[in-house]
């Protein structure tokens, strides 16, 4: 029986040009945002992780990659990656260095600091990003650009290690949106379910 | 109706990320509010897609008599 295919099936599109536009204009990162804010919503009004389910473009990206392309090994993943500390410090973090990043944005906003023009993978390695054209907007903004961008390209290299190490959709153990979605969903129905 | 002599548990560690519920080629699992993923036993056959598929691998194929026998089942 095959499953019906939905407009939804198709969001990994949208995470690859995300990628792909980042390096054509860094400005394109912002759009990144809805990644952010589309999950907590959905999970605090709806109480659910249809994000997760059905729309995150980035799952169906290493599903494709990894299950279709069969670039991923099939392994078990690592008990200790998938364990509740890992998970929730993984979570804990991915905030301490995105609230960083707010921190240099804040920086260049408040004309302390001068832009600067490098993505940063894994949080030591910098890229240099030169051929971005930013002259368009004020310096904050592109300097939120390349954080946002370093959080988005360093998660995706995250994910694409562990999916050829392990299973396509390794990432959704420790991504911490999934990890906070999931642990708003515990917090709204604490004391309801009996598992 | 044939009852299945297998079929799939999900342990607690499940992230409930929707992985199991997109290969099950019965529509037996469901993710229940976001906490986790939960299976129909009725309508369950015990194929493994969905435990093959998990990144967590939290999904086991056990005998419907005794599941707390666990991982000696595996297939």
């Amino acid at each position: 029986m095959k499953r019906k295919k939905h407009w939804y099936d198709y969001l990994w599109m949208v995470s690859a040009i995300y990628i792909v536009l980042g390096f054509l204009n860094i400005l394109f990162a912002w759009v990144g945002i809805i990644c952010f804010i589309v999950p907590l919503l959905i999970s605090i009004i709806s109480g659910t992780k249809a994000y997760c389910n059905r729309y995150c473009g980035r799952g169906q990206l290493f599903d494709l990659l990894g299950r279709r392309f069969k670039l991923s090994r099939n392994k078990d993943i690592p008990h200790w990656l998938r364990s509740k500390w890992f998970r929730y410090g993984f979570l804990a973090f991915f905030m301490i260095m995105f609230l960083n990043m707010l921190f240099s944005t804040w920086l260049v906003f408040s004309g302390a600091r001068d832009l600067k023009e490098v993505v940063t993978l894994l949080w030591v390695f910098k890229l240099p990003w030169h051929w971005a054209n930013t002259t368009a907007v004020s310096p904050w903004i592109a300097q939120f650009a390349f954080g946002f961008y370093s959080v988005m390209l360093t998660s995706t290299f995250l994910g694409l290690v562990t999916m050829i190490l392990y299973k396509p959709r390794s990432w959704c153990v420790y991504c911490p949106m999934g990890t906070m979605t999931q642990g708003i969903c515990i917090l709204k129905y604490k004391g309801e379910s009996n598992k | 109706m044939r009852v299945s002599k297998k079929m799939a548990v999900v342990s607690k560690e499940c992230v409930a990320c929707g992985s199991c519920v997109k290969v099950c080629p019965l529509g037996a699992i469901s993710i229940f509010k976001g906490l986790y993923a939960i299976v129909d036993a009725d309508k369950c056959i015990g194929c493994g897609k969905c435990a093959k598929e998990c990144p967590a691998s939290v999904i086991s194929i056990v005998n419907r008599e005794g599941q707390n026998e666990e991982k000696k089942a595996l297939v």
